[in-house]
């Protein structure tokens, strides 16, 4: 980065670093947390009958990873004063899709590219949740006040709204990002409260009240995959039966897997293996043991993720990390909930394992506002500025 | 950055609320983690195994692989039954959609509600009709029997427009209209709820291809290769070697059945039925390897070999059965009927056949319910039917010499006892004639089986209606009427013998089912009265409510003509292993043995050689010129009146023996609407035993003309 210029070297108190010093000061724990689901994701999708969408994941983390190490190299605190350009980019990034996208399975959610499929709703999670760090920066002092979380909310319901009706997913993402990023700042447990009673008025609204009067809010196949977990299947043209395939696959893989007898998969009873499914893939072929260590990697990446949390120089680099931890951890709750037949099939993706461009560049743009977030806390508290 | 801003965002270190606030986040992620560490443990490591059984059955299917069938032979081992490989293209049940599974239940339902209905409407016309030309004055024109009719059940509407796309799709590729695919799925479902129904057979291979390599596009659609059943001889003994068809749920829990699986062919009527057992070998099986669309993947995990079945060998002789078969639909001028032609000694059954008949070839598929009612209707002579066993009639003269048998037996008549025959009398109210009133003045037993006298044998009639023990009824019964023959062949008629006890019993169930109704006739008989003389003295001729089939009759003289020995008759005759090797075989049974005067035998058959030979015989004009020293025939003809749809009809029938030292014969035959015995039945009967003896082709035609075969009736 930062240039050397040709000086005597007698005038320096330290010898010129091989690396520029601030891509040492990055979280090692992390960068390791994020290749090691890297590896476990290209090593998931060799398995699968889209094996060769192994290397374009690789390709792909190639790039995050080069955008995170950017990443980590900018001061994250620059970004706050382009908070409503942000906010913006991502409206305009959203509605593009809206207006262009294509449809995959019933619901728009990406521009086809000649490369890859652009589904600017994940950029958006990595957006919204530095828009709603900087916002409620802004607002720290009226923090407390009933306006300033109503004002947070509405803001981040605009784009929640704007990608609900296509993806579903993303949309209960955006809400988690911003409940987050008012948890971290400060919010009052009463505005809390409020929030939920009205979220669970709404849901209610939408899932039963709704339908009885005629509007639909939801799509028939959206209702369809919310409740299917409730009730799986045999039947192949219901979406029970992924879910059912995907408990059979994941119980079938037992303490250490099937390794190349795993059926489920090569017989493709698994539906979307490579991408929402990938985690049964990787509990039938590599069972239990396969799947505590991916999981592990996702722990060690929340436990880094909220000590950075912790550690950030100031509150715009706390709510930030605490709402890149919300993305992760509920993404993984919510994916490997469906996998495992506990919650709703959304087609929310798991973080960095899932195949998809647009959610590992998101993922991993995120892992480096992370690691910025670490760089700084670390230089200014070493007093180098 | 302003300094102004800059305060704003900087903070303590971890201010306590963060604190709280972050370490509840902790919380939340251990919470999240432990749930899935939970869960996956229990379906990993606690149920593991239980998903792994589901996951291997998931990817396996175990496929049935057909035994061919047994083939049937005559006794000559000439080919009657073959198989043929076919590629058949079915659908499964299960991927259909639950209300096309519901609609065909909901339509078999209504339409075998209408067909009961029909049943009975038309039953009752009949007997209503019959009933009112029995009552008929004279002059009065005679009814015929209404003809009913009620509309049909329209097939149920395609389910969904899914399945309809899918039955376009599939009528495109097979060049069949999508109607008929639907009402193929209908119908069988009917029939076989839970089995593959077929779509179409002998599928050329291009097709089969074609959808087994786009199976994507034909959910449920499955293509096998089975063997089908093959009729060479097309129309030969059609009635006797019956049909095949998959074992439907009923079938399934017969005793009969028992250890076979669901969707093995089974014999479902005639031979196929009876030697089912042996027929039908064992099937094999094999276990292969499934994708999640149902194709299969690379070789069977596990194989069974099917075993093939045995093959049956008949007694039939299909020269004589060709034979047969012609000349009833030459002579018989297209008229409906029946013979038998068998072994008097051990009851082989040589040749048995039924007019008119068809090609089973319809049965190697699956058949529509219009096809099945085009093989029953009457319109068209019924020929699913096999007249010869199941076919009942009046018999007319061919009856007397049971009541000989039995006249004797009481001793009402001795054998050279003459009995004056004066061309007419009066029975009860009615008065009663020969055939044409011819008088033949005093005739005994061997004139009057000669020449058929209908006085002498009425008057036999009325002395035995006032013996005590039923005599007349009793002998008809040990001679092998009203009563099962125990030939290896299902649905056989028993048939009916009128008597005191019968109509009683009649009686009473006419009288309760009109109670049932309202008062409203039954018709089991025409009108609920005792049996009186009158009904006896036309027993004693093979008049009125008798009903007896051609093989009663065949058996009946084969146990005269062996002196009471009453055989078994069957078909059967070997089971061989497929390449014709004797497995066992077939035992009838012993024959039944009924005490016959060595006297009386003689004398009566002295009177049925007399028929065909001698001066004023029945018969003798249609055996002009037959080589009666070496070959002597004693025959006897009979002439029934029956009732068509309420219309009076002469049943022609004919009976003969020829003993033989290697190849002794009886045949039956008979002629519905068929005039005098020796006018049709007669005639077929010399024109087998011309082809049994190897007469030639000029011993093959009666030589009578047509006018003197009338001056020869009964």
């Amino acid at each position: 980065m930062a240039t050397t210029p040709i000086v005597d070297p007698t005038e320096r108190r330290e010898a010129p670093p091989v690396v520029p010093l601030h891509l040492l000061r990055i979280d090692p724990i992390l960068f390791l947390a994020v290749i090691g689901l890297g590896l476990c994701s290209y090593t998931a999708i060799s398995e699968t009958r889209m094996a060769e969408s192994a290397s374009r994941q690789v390709v792909f983390f190639g790039i995050g990873i080069v955008v995170a190490l950017l990443m980590s190299q900018v001061d994250y605190s620059r970004l706050r004063e382009l908070k409503w350009g942000i906010y913006g980019f991502m409206i305009a990034a959203i509605l593009a899709v809206v207006a262009l996208g294509g449809d995959t399975r019933g619901s728009r959610r990406a521009i086809q590219t000649p490369f890859f499929e652009l589904q600017t709703s994940e950029l958006g999670k990595v957006l919204l949740c530095v828009f709603m760090a900087a916002f409620l920066t802004d607002r720290v002092r009226t923090l407390r006040q009933r306006d300033t979380t109503a004002t947070a909310m509405l803001l981040a319901l605009i784009p929640t709204m704007m990608v609900l009706g296509g993806d579903l997913g993303s949309g209960m993402v955006y809400v988690v990002i911003a409940l987050a990023a008012l948890f971290v700042a400060g919010t009052r447990w009463t505005h809390f409260a409020a929030l939920i009673a009205l979220g669970l008025a709404a849901i209610s609204l939408t899932l039963v009240v709704a339908p009885k009067v005629g509007v639909e809010v939801l799509k028939p196949y959206q209702v369809d995959r919310l409740t299917s977990f409730l009730h799986p299947s045999d039947d192949p043209a219901e979406a029970g039966y992924q879910q059912n395939q995907s408990v059979i696959a994941i119980g079938s893989g037992g303490r250490t897997g099937r390794g190349d007898q795993a059926t489920q998969t090569a017989l493709k009873f698994l539906p979307e293996e490579h991408t929402d499914f990938v985690f049964a893939v990787v509990c039938e072929r590599w069972g239990f043991t396969g799947a505590g260590l991916v999981l592990s990697l996702y722990a060690l990446l929340c436990w880094r993720a909220l000590r950075i949390l912790t550690m950030a120089k100031n509150l715009f680099g706390s709510i930030i990390a605490g709402g890149i931890v919300a993305i992760i951890l509920f993404q993984v709750f919510i994916n490997v909930g469906m996998n495992i037949g506990i919650m709703p099939i959304t087609g929310i993706p798991l973080p960095l394992m899932s195949y998809g461009g647009s959610s590992v560049l998101a993922t991993l743009l995120a892992v480096g506002l992370l690691q910025s977030i670490h760089v700084q806390a670390r230089t200014a508290r070493k007093g180098l500025f | 950055m302003s300094p102004m801003r800059d305060l704003e965002d900087r903070r303590t270190p971890l201010s306590p609320q963060l604190a709280v606030r972050v370490a509840l986040f902790g919380g939340i992620a251990l919470a999240v983690f432990a749930v899935i560490f939970f869960r996956l443990w229990f379906l990993q490591v606690l149920s593991g195994d239980q998903y792994l059984v589901q996951a291997r059955e998931n990817r396996t299917r175990d496929v049935r692989i057909q035994a061919p069938r047994g083939e049937i032979v005559d006794r000559n081992n000439r080919e009657l039954v073959t198989n043929r490989p076919s590629n058949v293209v079915q659908i499964e049940p299960q991927g259909l959609p639950d209300q096309t599974i519901d609609d065909a239940a909901e339509w078999g339902q209504a339409m075998g509600e209408r067909e009961r209905r029909l049943e009975l409407l038309q039953a009752r016309a009949e007997r209503e009709a019959e009933r009112r030309n029995r009552n008929r004055k004279k002059g009065q024109k005679r009814v015929k029997a209404k003809k009913v009719s009620l509309a049909t059940v329209p097939l149920p509407t395609v389910a969904t427009p899914d399945l309809a796309a899918r039955y376009r799709r599939l009528g495109r590729l097979l060049e069949m209209r999508p109607e008929t695919i639907h009402r193929r799925v209908i119908e069988q479902l009917v029939q076989l709820p839970y089995s593959a129904v077929t779509i179409r057979s002998d599928a050329p291979n291009s097709v089969v291809s074609y959808i087994k390599e786009r199976q994507e596009l034909f959910p449920g659609v499955d293509v096998e290769r089975q063997f089908l059943r093959s009729y060479p001889r097309k129309n030969l003994a059609a009635q006797l070697v019956g049909y095949v068809g998959e074992i439907n749920p009923d079938q399934l829990k017969k005793r009969r059945n028992k250890g076979v699986e669901q969707g093995t062919i089974i014999g479902q009527a005639g031979l196929e039925y009876t030697y089912d057992r042996y027929l039908r070998g064992k099937d094999g099986a094999k276990i292969l390897r499934v994708d999640a669309s149902g194709k299969f993947v690379g070789e069977a995990l596990q194989q069974r070999d099917p075993t093939p079945g045995r093959q049956v060998r008949l007694s039939l002789d299909l020269g004589l059965q060709e034979a047969g078969q012609k000349a009833i639909a030459e002579i018989g001028g297209g008229l409906p009927g029946g013979f038998v032609a068998m072994n008097p000694r051990n009851g082989q059954v040589y040749a048995m056949g039924s007019y008119p008949s068809f090609d089973p070839s319809v049965f190697a598929k699956p058949v529509s319910n219009a096809t099945y009612a085009k093989l029953t209707s009457e319109e068209n002579g019924a020929p699913l039917i096999n007249r010869a066993i199941a076919g009942t009639y009046p018999s007319g003269s061919v009856f007397k010499p049971i009541t000989q048998l039995a006249a004797l037996d009481e001793g009402v008549v001795g054998i050279d006892e003459p009995i004056a025959d004066t061309g007419c009398m009066d029975i009860g109210t009615r008065e009663a004639c020969n055939a044409k009133k011819t008088v033949y003045g005093p005739v005994a037993l061997r004139k009057a089986l000669a020449v058929s006298s209908d006085i002498y044998y009425y008057k036999l009639g009325i002395e035995l209606f006032h013996q005590d023990g039923e005599p007349l009824q009793k002998w008809a019964k040990k001679m092998g009427f009203g009563r099962s023959t125990g030939i290896d062949l299902p649905d056989e008629n028993e048939g009916t013998i009128p008597g005191p006890t019968w109509r009683r019993k009649i009686n009473k169930a006419e009288m309760k089912c009109r109670k049932k109704q309202n008062g409203v006739p039954c018709f089991f008989v025409g009108d609920a009265r005792d049996f009186n003389v009158g009904d006896s003295a036309n027993l004693a001729v093979g008049q009125g409510e008798v009903a007896i089939s051609p093989l009663q009759m065949a058996v009946s003289y084969s146990g005269l003509a062996t002196g009471g020995r009453i055989p078994r008759p069957h078909l059967g005759l070997e089971i061989q292993d497929a390449s014709g090797r004797l497995v066992q075989k077939v035992d009838p049974g012993p024959a039944r043995r009924v005490k016959i005067d060595k006297a009386w035998q003689q004398a009566i058959m002295d009177g049925l050689h007399q028929a065909t030979v001698g001066d004023g015989g029945t018969s003798a004009g249609v055996f002009a010129g037959w080589p009666q020293d070496r070959l002597p025939v004693f025959g006897k003809t009979g002439t029934a009146e029956t009732f068509v749809n309420g219309a009076p009809y002469d049943q022609s029938w004919y009976v003969a023996y020829v003993p033989h030292k290697t190849k002794p014969i009886v045949i039956a035959t008979t002629v519905e609407r068929g005039g005098f015995g020796a006018e049709k039945a007669a005639p077929i009967v010399r024109r087998m035993l011309a082809h049994w003896f190897d007469l030639g082709a000029d011993q093959a035609k009666p030589e009578a003309t047509a006018a003197e075969l009338q001056a020869a009736a009964d």
